[in-house]
């Protein structure tokens, strides 16, 4: 019969109108301010840029490399190199951001540059309270903004963070395995060279092998 | 003491009226032929003015909760006690909003349209009866002037769309005519039965006509076959006037984004909804007064509450009726629209006219219930069988992407 | 002739040859209305109660509309660039001014205008329903058959739903 359909419906729309009123459980939604839901640990809002030890700057990961500023789709990322070179976590001499800023208004969130980075040295943050009252200045955020300890990223992403760090320790490892290796074959070849050297006086010195 | 509690406006009119009268008596001043009955009207009238914007303040709020109980939400809870303010908040926004005006906009007409909207919605309240004696003009053809006015505001909506030149605003306002020109011919058809049977188109005198007290229930007009019938239409029809969901086609916010109210910002567009509150507070009256016995206590034992009480309890069950539908029932499709008014709501009404000739000619007893029942029920089946019976198409099954 | 009756004569003129005169159909369509509400208003300043909405609702609510309908339907409806006035607007007022002649030259002569003013009387909607119910009842039962046949003959044809 025409008219069925409608009263039904009127029925459910009844039903939840005084349910909701007599059971807390059918409201779904949660009153904001001081009510929070847990996040999921897959959250993200916005990059954060990662640095070890105490000193932000100095402990920054990034190499200024520049790919994720070419990757980002919406081009929110905008990297000046340095001038000068410094000792970065491996032990190796390497150029260090002197800016990094990330535009807010118009970072999409998508992650790219997580995912291009091959330094482990972008991540994304979960914090979403991230509006200001500066709609210029507030919106585009520095490397100092932007500086966030490995222990935080431990803290807000474990399971990443952990792959991370196991990544890291497997590059830093290889690095210093290098490093040894190289230092190792530089001894090597210095005691050849001498023991060369006594022997047979009037002798070019060999070259290094390549490594 | 009930009696003075019923007319307790009235007296008090005719006090501030006579208390006018002293001053001026007082000061010496011989008073022009004109102003007092102009000071009447305006004592008249500025209650109106006043009552109905403050109800349309306290339905927005309630309009938004309610339909945030249906959808299992909270809805507004943070201005004033249990948000009750929130009015006072979107007011003081839409007046301090920039008033932003299309560069190709009609500039005339684009600013007299929701003018026009308001007055119209506003005008036609003087006929209303609000209570014993309250009615601000006892119209002879009150009916009439409410249609009369009413259609001058389908005018003012086509105003605004044409006037915006955009092309979701024009779209919008063709939609609203189409659907305000189908959906008269059944609203006013369905008001005619009571015409019919009552012999008047004074809405004192149609509600007079439904103050006794038959056996157990009133003497209310929806209490019969052909009441109950055209109390539904008019109901349906109403829904539609107002371009309120299900029928709220012309200002679709997922096809046509707005509708014929696009492009007015801050105080014109609180102006649009006003008057869209303002008509369903109206259309609402007129109901209540066509159908639901208008300020008539539904017992006689009731009677000791005021008529007015009665008139505005009406009043807000048939906006929560309106709140209601809008909550539960989607937005009809462009030919479903004209669907229901050519096919189910014209030929529905016209039986109806001929039920509400058999009641009244049929004479009292159970004869009239039974010939005009029959009537009405055997052609609401016949009539909605063939285009609105769901057909089988079987379950609904779904496919998801692997 | 009174102020209130000035004012509405004036109204209905200015709106009138503004229907005429505007370049912009739209406009034109919306003077015609105003033309039909000003009309209204001298039915009811003259206490022609029920002519003078029915008048509203007929012709601004009905008419107006199917005017405006047609004007969007068609091309019409696009704005003009130049003048906002008709090109042709001396030749309308032309045609105007004659029609008008010709009206008034014959109310003038005619034999209306030489009767007396009748006495006002107060003519309410129920003598006029009265009048219609038994004096004219079998007009109105025509024009009434009519009517209902052009709307059941309306909905019949959208009932008719085509087979594929």
């Amino acid at each position: 019969m025409l008219g069925k359909g409608i009263i039904k419906g009127m029925a459910e729309t009844a039903r939840n109108f005084l349910g909701s009123y007599v059971s807390a459980e059918r409201l779904t939604t949660v009153q904001y301010p001081e009510q929070r839901i847990p996040q999921i640990e897959k959250a993200r809002q916005f990059p954060f840029l990662v640095f070890d030890g105490d000193d932000p700057m100095k402990g920054l990961r990034c190499v200024a490399c520049q790919i994720c500023e070419k990757e980002c789709p919406p081009k929110c990322i905008y990297i000046v190199k340095s001038k000068d070179k410094r000792v970065d976590y491996k032990g190796q001499m390497q150029l260090y951001p002197a800016t990094f800023d990330i535009d807010l208004s118009v970072c999409m969130s998508c992650q790219i540059c997580v995912e291009v980075c091959p330094f482990e040295s972008i991540k994304m943050d979960t914090a979403y309270e991230l509006s200001t009252t500066d709609r210029f200045g507030g919106l585009m955020v520095n490397k100092h903004q932007l500086a966030k300890s490995n222990e935080h990223y431990r803290h807000i992403h474990p399971t990443d963070a952990a792959a991370s760090d196991a990544a890291l320790a497997v590059e830093v490892a290889k690095a210093q395995a290098k490093a040894k290796a190289d230092i190792e074959a530089k001894a090597k070849a210095a005691a050849e060279a001498k023991a060369k050297a006594a022997v047979i006086t009037p002798v070019a010195p060999k070259p290094v092998a390549a490594t | 003491m009930t009696e003075s509690l019923d007319q307790i406006f009235v007296t008090l009119k005719h006090w501030l009226l006579s208390g006018f009268e002293n001053l001026l008596k007082w000061l010496e001043v011989a008073p022009p032929d004109w102003l007092m009955p102009l000071v009447s009207m305006v004592l008249s009238l500025a209650p109106i003015l006043m009552v109905f914007p403050a109800l349309f303040a306290i339905t927005t709020v309630l309009e938004r909760k309610g339909l945030g109980r249906i959808q299992n939400r909270y809805g507004p809870n943070r201005v004033g006690p249990f948000g009750f303010l929130q009015f006072a908040a979107d007011g003081i926004k839409a007046i301090i909003k920039e008033d932003l005006v299309p560069r190709a906009a009609d500039k005339i007409f684009h600013f007299i349209a929701p003018v026009i909207l308001v007055i119209t919605a506003f005008t036609v309240y003087a006929v209303l009866p609000f209570g014993r004696n309250m009615v601000a003009v006892d119209l002879d053809a009150g009916l009439l002037f409410f249609f009369a006015v009413g259609a001058a505001s389908e005018l003012a909506v086509f105003m605004a769309g044409w006037s915006s030149r955009n092309k979701y605003a024009l779209l919008g306002a063709m939609r609203a005519v189409a659907q305000m020109v189908s959906y008269e011919i059944p609203l006013i058809l369905s008001s005619v039965a009571v015409v019919m049977i009552t012999g008047t188109l004074s809405l004192t005198k149609i509600v007079e006509a439904q103050s006794t007290h038959a056996g157990l229930l009133p003497d209310w007009f929806v209490f019969t076959p052909w009441g109950f019938m055209g109390f539904a239409l008019f109901m349906i029809a109403a829904n539609a006037e107002l371009n309120r969901s299900p029928f709220d086609l012309p200002e679709g916010e997922s096809e046509i984004i707005a509708g014929y109210f696009i492009e007015y910002s801050g105080f014109k567009f609180a102006l649009f909804f006003l008057s869209e509150y303002l008509s369903m507070f109206a259309l609402s009256g007129l109901g209540i007064t066509l159908f639901l016995g208008g300020w008539n206590a539904p017992f006689a034992v009731l009677d000791f509450i005021p008529s007015w009480a009665w008139f505005f309890a009406k009043l807000l069950a048939l906006i929560f009726l309106f709140i209601w539908t809008r909550g539960t029932l989607p937005r009809l499709r462009q030919d479903q629209l004209m669907n229901l008014a050519w096919k189910f709501m014209i030929p529905m009404v016209l039986v109806n006219l001929v039920a509400a000739a058999l009641w009244h000619f049929t004479g009292p007893g159970w004869m009239r219930w039974l010939s005009s029942g029959a009537l009405v029920v055997g052609a609401y089946m016949l009539l909605g069988k063939p285009q609105f019976e769901s057909k089988d198409i079987g379950k609904r099954t779904y496919r998801f992407a692997d | 002739m009174t102020l209130p009756f000035a004012i509405i004569a004036v109204l209905i003129v200015a709106a009138a040859s503004a229907a005429m005169t505007l370049r912009n159909l739209v406009h034109s369509a919306l003077a015609v209305a105003v033309a039909f509400g000003g009309l209204a208003l001298a039915y009811l300043y003259l206490d022609a109660q029920f002519v003078g909405l029915a008048q509203i609702l007929v012709y601004v609510g009905a008419v107006a509309i199917l005017i405006v309908f047609a004007v969007l339907l068609t091309r019409g409806g696009e704005a003009p660039e130049k003048s906002i006035f008709s090109a042709t607007w001396f030749w309308g007022l032309l045609i105007t001014v004659a029609v008008f002649a010709t009206l008034a030259w014959c109310v003038m002569h005619s034999f209306a205008s030489k009767r007396e003013p009748a006495d006002k009387v107060e003519v309410t909607v129920k003598q006029i329903g009265d009048a219609l119910m038994t004096k004219f009842v079998l007009p109105l039962e025509v024009i009434g058959l009519l009517l209902t046949a052009a709307l059941i003959g309306a909905v019949i044809i959208a009932m008719r739903e085509e087979k594929k």
